[in-house]
């Protein structure tokens, strides 16, 4: 069996009877770019590797599986697209803006041949270790956006620290490793499996022989590879995974929060990856129902249908992400919050960059903050 | 070349200890500066060390954090980014562009472990030729001391950029 007849089995591309509902859907494409998600079925479908090639559209897919969500047939968009990518790889074919700067740092953690500097955040009022503990947080590359993305106000370790405290105030030293390496979640769907390979069985090895029975994670993306892309990895049973707004409502009752914290309303960004990738709806929600005085306001799009931020695996971006992004925040503004809450650094670097628009400045501009940080404000 | 010239030429050569290795740099050059400086030096027939690869751009402001990335992770030992003088710039703020980029640069160096020797910013204009030979003798043998580059296939315990 050829190559892109299997793809077609493993993801059931198989089973497209041509409805269209995927590109109806597809946010990029109601943004009005020249992208069918049919289309590339029907190209898998009919072995045309040249058409899945040429038209150009296989980096502009978000892989946010709105798609997947609406499909009859049970199509896996996503993991088609994944495939497909991998399928036609060639390194030198980037599509994001950065020039490839993000995926030449991920691949050179993958090549593993340097001591990274990557623990000089700590503060003193977050306590860490590095030899044993029950949880192993795991911090993501939050270190590394805010280096590249200091311009645009990025300041996404301040959820990473926010994260710490919380396990800290769970009487929990967790342990976080300065070995760590990027999961290569953005590798892996950019098409690089190579690369990927070779960080999986570092990271999980990391984890394995730290010996922690839990891995709390902040970062949508990593969640989504430990739960789902690592799972082959493992040589043992895999420690508890969990996000941190899981791990908040296991233990609710460890955190005491302020009387009465100030009263303002909030939204909340689903993460295409911790939403429709790994279906963690509620968690997040429930954390911000625990904080005093916040109150919730739901964007129309939010849940199954939320609509991601746009850039989600470094592949793209293009006018068309922009209108998304611009949208979206505008959907934001709408629900009357002060906040928009997200657990995804990634959507925090995307929704920032559009709020750069000179011209729309007002219109869209919104305080973004993770999630964890909301909670340690609250805290008594 | 005067016999005075050949001799300052002989002082910079590479120590005779370390001879056998020689660095893979990659120089970025502004067109109306930088690279006009290394022309310079070549018409003037200033001699320096040889071991680098120039890559030209338009302007410093061009070079942009990937430009240097993938060039360590390709295997470069070292990197120097070069443009104009302040107020000299062609397109009046691109150096000044240039600095910003580099300063993410060296963040994303040093998170990711490369020493910050490997890395270099100069302002070398079209006629500083001697300059331009001169930051290169020093940049050579500063790698040169660092050694081979972490990602470079020529490194100790590597094997040949397989991983
Ligand atoms: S033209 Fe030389 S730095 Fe801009």
């Amino acid at each position: 069996m050829d190559r892109l007849t299997q793809i077609g089995k493993e993801t059931r591309a198989w089973a497209c009877y041509d409805c269209g509902k995927c590109t109806a859907n597809c946010p990029i494409a109601r943004a009005g770019a020249p992208f069918s998600p049919r289309r590339q079925v029907l190209s898998t479908n009919l072995d045309h590797r040249e058409a899945i090639e040429s038209n150009g559209s296989l980096g502009i897919c978000l892989t946010c599986m709105k798609c997947d969500s609406s499909c009859p047939a049970s199509v896996e968009y996503s993991k088609l697209v994944q495939k497909l990518r991998e399928y036609t790889y060639r390194e030198d074919n980037v599509g994001c803006p950065h020039g490839g700067a993000l995926q030449s740092t991920m691949r050179m953690m993958a090549a593993g041949k340097t001591v990274q500097n990557r623990m000089d955040w700590i503060t003193d009022d977050i306590r860490i270790t590095s030899d044993e503990s029950e949880v192993f947080y795991w911090t993501g590359c939050t270190m590394y956006l805010d280096a590249f993305f200091d311009e645009l106000g990025v300041h996404s370790l301040n959820g990473t620290r926010a994260a710490i405290s919380i396990l800290n105030q769970h009487g929990i030293t967790p342990i976080v490793s300065p070995s760590e390496r990027c999961c290569g979640h953005d590798l892996l769907w950019g098409g690089d499996r190579k690369s990927f390979d070779l960080l999986a069985k570092h990271n999980v090895e990391l984890v394995e022989s730290s010996k922690a029975s839990i891995l709390v994670v902040s970062c949508a993306e990593c969640l989504r590879t430990w739960k789902i892309d690592y799972a082959p990895y493992f040589s043992q049973r895999p420690p508890e995974i969990l996000h941190i707004s899981e791990f908040i409502n296991a233990r609710n009752n460890d955190l005491s929060f302020k009387e009465n914290g100030d009263a303002r309303i909030v939204t909340y960004q689903d993460p295409c990856r911790l939403g429709r990738h790994l279906e963690i709806y509620d968690a997040p929600r429930s954390v911000l129902g625990l904080l005093p005085g916040i109150e919730l306001a739901e964007m129309h799009q939010s849940g199954k249908r939320a609509v991601c931020c746009a850039g989600s695996t470094w592949t793209n971006c293009d006018r068309y992400s922009k209108a998304i992004q611009v949208g979206r925040l505008k959907e934001a503004k709408a629900t009357g919050a002060s906040t928009l809450v997200t657990c995804c650094p990634k959507c925090q670097v995307h929704l920032k960059c559009a709020m750069n628009d000179p011209n729309l400045k007002e219109d869209i501009e919104i305080e973004i903050k993770d999630l964890a940080e909301l909670v340690v404000e609250a805290l008594d | 070349m005067t016999s005075e010239q050949v001799k300052t030429k002989d002082a910079v050569t590479p120590r005779k200890s370390k001879r056998r290795w020689t660095p893979n740099i990659i120089v970025f050059a502004c067109n109306w500066c930088s690279y006009a400086g290394a022309d310079t030096a070549g018409v003037t027939r200033i001699e320096h060390q040889p071991h680098f690869r120039i890559i030209r751009v338009m302007c410093s402001g061009r070079i942009q954090p990937a430009f240097v990335l993938k060039a360590f992770e390709r295997g470069a030992d070292g990197v120097l980014v070069s443009g104009c003088h302040f107020g000299d710039c062609h397109y009046i703020f691109g150096n000044e562009r240039a600095v910003e980029q580099f300063e993410r640069t060296q963040r994303m160096v040093k998170l990711l472990g490369i020493e910050d020797g490997r890395l270099r910013l100069e302002w070398i204009s079209a006629a500083e030729g001697a300059r331009f030979a001169e930051v290169i003798n020093e940049f050579t043998d500063q790698i040169r001391d660092l050694g081979p580059g972490p990602f470079s296939s020529r490194r100790a315990g590597s094997n040949n950029g397989k991983p």
